[in-house]
Order: C-alpha cells, then sequence, then structure tokens
C-alpha cells in the first residue's frame, strides 16, 4: 500500500496576521510556521492504513521554499517514510492551478493507492488544489471525509462525509484521491526516537526541470487568477449605550437605525 | 558562537508545545484545584511513549541523548503549561535519573534508569530530611552495614514523588564520623521494600498536583548492589545531581515566565480603563518591559549554561547563577503579573494566581536562593572571578 500525504506549510494557527506593506503577502516576519492542521489528519490516516496493512510507504510531499523542509522533517518524525521537496524559482506566485500541476506530475513518478490532502490550508482556505489534481490525474476522490475504511484486498474503500442533516456513504475504487476534514481521526505527536530519525529518512528534492515542467508553465505569469490587496478586518468601534428610560430609549435607537444605520 | 536551536531541538520544541497545549494546559486549574496527582500521573502516562521521559539519558538506557539542552527545552515548555507536571518529571528526571547515570554501574543503569527512561517506573530522589535541608550534610538517616546488606532507619521530608515513585534514591549516614567527608552513601530502593512507607503532604502553597511525601525507613533492607558509586561517595553524587538540576530548575522558570507575560499582555490589550486598554498606560508598558527584559536575561544565561554543561564544562558555578537568578526574576515576573491583572490576578479562576503560587518555592527547593549565593562566591573565592 503506497501512501502519499501531500501537506502545505502554513503560518501557526496562534499567530497575528499583517498584510505586507504592498497589501499582496502577508508579513512574515516573526511568524512561526506549521504543518496545515487539515494535512496533519491526511498523515495520521496514512500512518494508521499503513499499520493496519502492515506493509507500504508513506510519503509526503510539500511545494515551497527552503523553509518547507522543517514541515517535511516534522511529518518524517511523526512517522512518515520519506518526503518531496518540490522547489523552484519559478514557482513564485503560482495559483492553485500551477500548484496542482507540479503536485500531479510528481505523484504521477510513482504508484499511489490513496493520496491524500488536506480539506483545505488554512493560510488562504481555497480548498482547491485536491480536487483539482484528482481532476488532472483522472482518479476518483472525495473531499472532506471524515471516516476511512480500507478494503482487506487494498482495492476499494468507503469513505463517510458529513452533509447536511447526515452522513453520505461512498464506496469507491483504489487508487483515489481523499481529502480530509478534523473528524478524521486524532493526529498522533512527532516522538524522540522519530525526531532523531527524521534526518535519516529519504528527502527527495524536484525541480520543475526534474518535473519536466516548463518554467513558463507555472508561476505569476501563467496565473490564472491574481491576488488584487489583502486587507486586514476593519476594527470594531466601541457601541453607544442609549440613556434615559425604556420609550426614550426605543425612540432613540429608532432613528438611530434610521439615520445612522440607514437599515430602513 | 551559535546561538539557534538545531533542527531537532527546534522540532522536539515544537512537539512538547503541542502536547503541552493539548494535554496538559486544559487540565492545569484542574490539578491544581483538586490536588489532582492522578491527572498528573497520566500525563506522564501520554509523555513516556513520546520518549519525553529519557531526553537527557542516552540511548542504550533508554533515552533519546538529546543532552541538557534538549532537557532544558522540556522543561521550559511543560512549565508554560503546569508547574506541578514539570516538577513531577523534573524530579523522575532530572533527580533520580540523573543520580543513577551519575553514579550508577552498568548494572543498575540496565535496571534501574531503563524504566525511568522508558517512563515503565516512576523515580524519586530523598535527600532532605526533617533537620537536614540547606545543611544537607547533617544528615541523619542511618545505613548500617549487616551482612550482605544495608539497613535503612529514618526519615526523609517533602520528597518530590515520594509516594507515587518505584525507584527511589535514598542518602543515608553510612558512617557518622566522616559525614559528608565520606559517610554519606547513596542507595537505590524499590518502593515495595517492607519497612518503607511513604505519606502524602497535602497542605502546600503550591505544585499542588505534585506528589510530596515524607518516607519513613524502618529497617528497611537494602542489597549491597544497590549502593550508587562507591560506599561514602553519597554526598558528591547528590551535589553533582544538584548541579544538573538547578540549571533545569532555571529552565522551568522561563517557561512559567513566558506564560504570564503572555497573559499580562493580552489581558492588558483587553481590559479598559478610563476609556482605554491599560496596556495604553506608561505604568503598565514599563511593567512589561521589565518582565520582557528579565525573560530575556533568564534565556540567555540557561541555554548557555545548558549548551556549556552538554560541552562537557562543570558547571557549579553557573547552575546555581542560573538557579538564582531566574527563580527571583520569576518571583518579580509573576508579581507584576498579578499586579496588572488586578483583582482578577487574585481569584482562584484566573490561571495567573496558580502562577503566582507556584513560583515561590523555586527559591526554596534544589537549595535555597542563599545557598545559590555561597555556592556562587565560594566558586569565585576559589577559583578567581573571571
Amino acid at each position: 500500500m503506497n501512501i502519499a500525504v501531500c501537506i502545505k506549510q502554513v503560518p501557526a494557527t496562534e499567530s497575528k496576521i499583517r498584510p505586507s506593506a504592498d497589501g499582496k503577502d502577508i508579513d512574515r516576519t516573526g511568524l512561526s510556521f506549521v504543518v496545515n492542521p487539515y494535512d496533519e489528519f491526511g498523515l495520521e490516516e496514512a500512518l494508521k492504513i499503513k499499520e493496519q496493512v502492515g506493509k507500504g510507504t508513506v510519503t509526503v510531499i510539500s511545494i515551497g521554499e527552503d523553509k518547507t523542509i522543517e514541515a517535511l522533517r516534522t511529518c518524517l518524525a511523526v512517522g512518515a517514510d520519506q518526503a518531496i521537496h518540490i522547489k523552484d524559482p519559478a514557482l513564485s506566485g503560482s495559483d492553485t492551478h500551477a500548484i496542482a500541476l507540479v503536485l500531479t506530475a510528481a505523484l504521477q513518478k510513482e504508484n499511489y493507492d490513496i493520496i491524500f490532502f488536506g480539506k483545505q490550508a488554512i493560510d488562504n482556505d481555497s480548498g482547491a488544489v485536491g480536487i483539482h489534481v484528482a481532476e488532472l490525474m483522472n482518479l476518483p476522490h472525495v473531499a472532506v471525509i471524515n471516516k476511512l475504511e480500507v478494503s482487506p484486498d487494498d482495492k476499494k474503500a468507503v469513505a463517510h462525509r458529513q452533509i447536511e442533516g447526515g452522513t453520505e456513504v461512498i464506496n469507491i475504487d483504489l487508487p483515489a484521491i481523499f481529502t480530509c476534514q478534523k473528524e478524521l481521526n486524532v493526529p498522533r505527536y512527532a516522538s524522540l526516537p522519530g525526531i532523531m530519525k527524521a534526518k535519516q529518512k529519504p528527502m527527495t528534492i524536484y525541480s520543475l526541470n526534474d518535473l519536466n515542467i516548463a518554467t513558463d508553465a507555472v508561476g505569476a505569469e501563467k496565473a490564472m487568477i491574481t491576488l488584487d490587496q489583502l486587507s486586514p478586518p476593519e476594527k470594531r468601534t466601541a457601541g453607544t449605550a442609549l440613556e434615559g428610560n425604556a420609550g426614550e430609549a426605543v425612540t432613540a435607537l429608532v432613528r438611530l437605525l434610521h439615520e445612522e444605520a440607514k437599515i430602513f | 558562537m551559535d546561538f539557534i536551536f538545531t533542527e531537532e531541538q527546534t522540532m522536539l520544541r515544537d512537539m512538547v508545545r503541542k502536547f503541552v497545549d493539548q494535554e496538559i494546559k486544559p487540565l492545569a486549574q484542574q490539578i491544581d484545584k483538586e490536588h489532582n496527582v492522578a491527572l498528573v500521573q497520566g500525563i506522564l502516562k501520554k509523555a513516556a511513549p513520546l520518549g519525553l521521559l529519557g531526553i537527557p539519558f542516552p540511548e542504550k538506557y533508554g533515552g533519546s541523548n538529546m543532552g541538557e539542552m534538549g532537557y532544558a527545552i522540556l522543561l521550559e515548555e511543560l512549565s508554560r503549561g503546569c508547574a506541578s507536571t514539570s516538577v513531577t518529571i523534573g524530579a523522575h528526571i532530572g533527580l533520580a535519573g540523573t543520580s543513577i547515570l551519575i553514579g550508577g554501574d552498568e548494572a543498575q543503569k540496565e535496571k534501574y534508569l531503563k524504566p525511568l527512561a522508558l517512563g515503565e517506573k516512576i523515580g524519586a530522589y530523598a535527600l532532605t530530611e526533617p533537620g537536614a535541608g540547606s545543611d544537607a550534610a547533617s544528615l541523619q538517616l542511618a545505613a548500617k552495614a549487616e551482612g550482605n546488606d544495608y539497613i535503612l532507619n529514618g526519615t526523609k521530608l517533602w520528597i518530590t514523588n515520594g509516594d507515587i515513585a518505584d525507584t527511589i534514591v535514598v542518602y543515608g549516614l553510612s558512617d557518622a564520623k566522616l559525614k559528608a567527608r565520606g559517610g554519606i552513601t547513596a542507595f537505590i530502593v524499590e518502593a515495595d521494600t517492607p519497612g518503607f512507607s511513604a505519606n502524602r503532604i497535602e497542605d502546600k502553597m503550591g505544585l499542588k498536583g505534585s506528589a510530596t511525601a515524607e518516607l519513613v525507613f524502618q529497617d528497611v533492607r537494602v542489597p549491597k548492589e544497590n549502593v550508587l558509586g562507591q560506599v561514602g561517595m553519597g554526598f558528591v553524587i547528590a551535589m553533582q545531581t544538584l548541579d544538573e538540576s538547578r540549571l533545569s530548575l532555571a529552565a522551568a522558570c522561563i517557561g512559567a515566565a513566558k506564560e504570564v507575560l503572555g497573559m499580562s499582555v493580552d489581558f492588558s490589550k483587553k481590559r479598559i480603563a478610563f476609556k482605554q486598554p491599560i496596556a495604553q498606560f506608561q505604568a503598565i508598558q514599563f511593567m512589561i518591559a521589565d518582565m520582557t527584559a528579565e525573560i530575556f536575561q533568564m534565556e540567555s544565561i540557561v541555554y548557555r549554561t545548558a549548551w556549556m554543561y552538554d560541552q562537557g564544562t562543570k558547571i557549579p558555578r553557573e547552575g546555581a547563577i542560573c538557579k538564582l537568578f531566574c527563580s527571583e526574576a520569576l518571583d518579580r515576573i509573576v508579581d507584576k503579573a498579578v499586579q496588572i491583572h488586578g483583582g482578577n490576578g487574585f481569584m482562584g479562576e484566573h490561571p495567573v494566581e496558580r502562577f503566582y503560587r507556584d513560583s515561590r518555592v523555586n527559591r526554596i527547593f534544589e537549595g535555597t536562593s542563599e545557598i545559590q549565593r555561597m555556592v556562587i562566591a565560594e566558586d569565585v573565592l576559589k577559583k578567581g572571578s573571571y
């Protein structure tokens, strides 16, 4: 059973995010970075399936700058067997379509029975790459799963997903792609022996050239969507307390709703 | 000079932080209110398979060989969540385990250190007696040789993990004439040995979830192979162990200091007085500045000293400086934190009140501030300044 888990390094959940000076990105100074929490559910599920089946390989894959190696190494410390780091200066400014293209090229180098993604990355919240890769690879997929059972012959799986008012249960042939929701499992911690072993595990680095992708096929120039502006949420101003008895307060409230808030 | 954590150290810190956020912080108030030692023991059970209880020990004894740096990182992070848990683990690793690592032979390390490192057994270190605290050399617990055994009689007091430990390193008087100069011997005592009993001491200012006990030895028979190191070497082992544990105690102070600074910053931004957040007032800002400056100093001396220790340098002076400065700085910091929180900081429902109480003992146990000053002065007067 070969399983791939595509992960993204994102700012830690407790980070205080500020837009950068040009408003086109976030200010990364002083931020700490973690493995996207939804991707951790994918890694945990992969490790559980491998343990259950008793054989196979769990490969973690990520695209990003040099720093991304920390996230991959963390996944190796948690228990993944090997990692693939895709980095290329030409990838800067890529949109989700380009990221999906590149991941597809990397995933097609091996035969994976299952490919996991988080249901979304908590930085941009696009929720697009996993299902986009499924389309490009022409593989079946189930998005936002909260339970997965793999058949004993490794050929089929049953995935559960929460829908309005109930649970949808989907039979699917493997190989397939799944995007993971948080009820799927409880991710384990990296262990000390795992941390000490992480550096000895294989880490393959691919450039676009290694994946036979032209550098002008990706990046900001080729992006089909462009980020216009990032802005912090508007500051909330202090509320107004209305004075007087109930009758006076209601009269004042109606006047304010009409004249200031202009809701009628 | 290189002031950057290695990749492994960074991963360790991230992992322990996550563990503390998810497994310890949600329980910390309950542990304190209910004096709930069982919850702390439950945390240790979860920490063991991750390898957290053997961090500084060699791999062949079930440890992770991450040195004093790794151990300092562990205690700093644990102390952000719960001092009771941090002290329980500190006594287990830094006092019991370290004594055996320093003084034990191969067979003892295999038999006793390994189960401690793997978390299969819990350890304690019994030095203090009703009449021997700072003046540890005047301990009275009698250790009398008889055939192939030693017979222990006496009482130990305020022993962390005393009544939950399986393996206890006990310091006894084997030669009343020689005392600390060759008359004190360290023994490994198994808690189920007949004649041994432990009584929990509940009424403490802080560390309410840490098991503190009085240990009573009535004709406790310990085989001679459980003598740690040589007969008469006990005081040396006890003091070397404290050199190391003082440093880790200082590391624990950093975590608590950072946590209450974080609470104080958040609180001061939200708390409105005189129509503005109190963080706008210079009086509050100066307290935050002083807390931050002290935390930077704590971090700087502790990790520098941990690095020295890992290079094989002896650290009696530096360990004492770290312990003295960090325990006293933490008390100044928690005091300011309570002040910033005002009435909220005095109320038991706010964690800052717990940190205030838990902090105080750091200036007392494992050598009072006064003892640290004596150690530092003696070292400087003997070896010269710099």
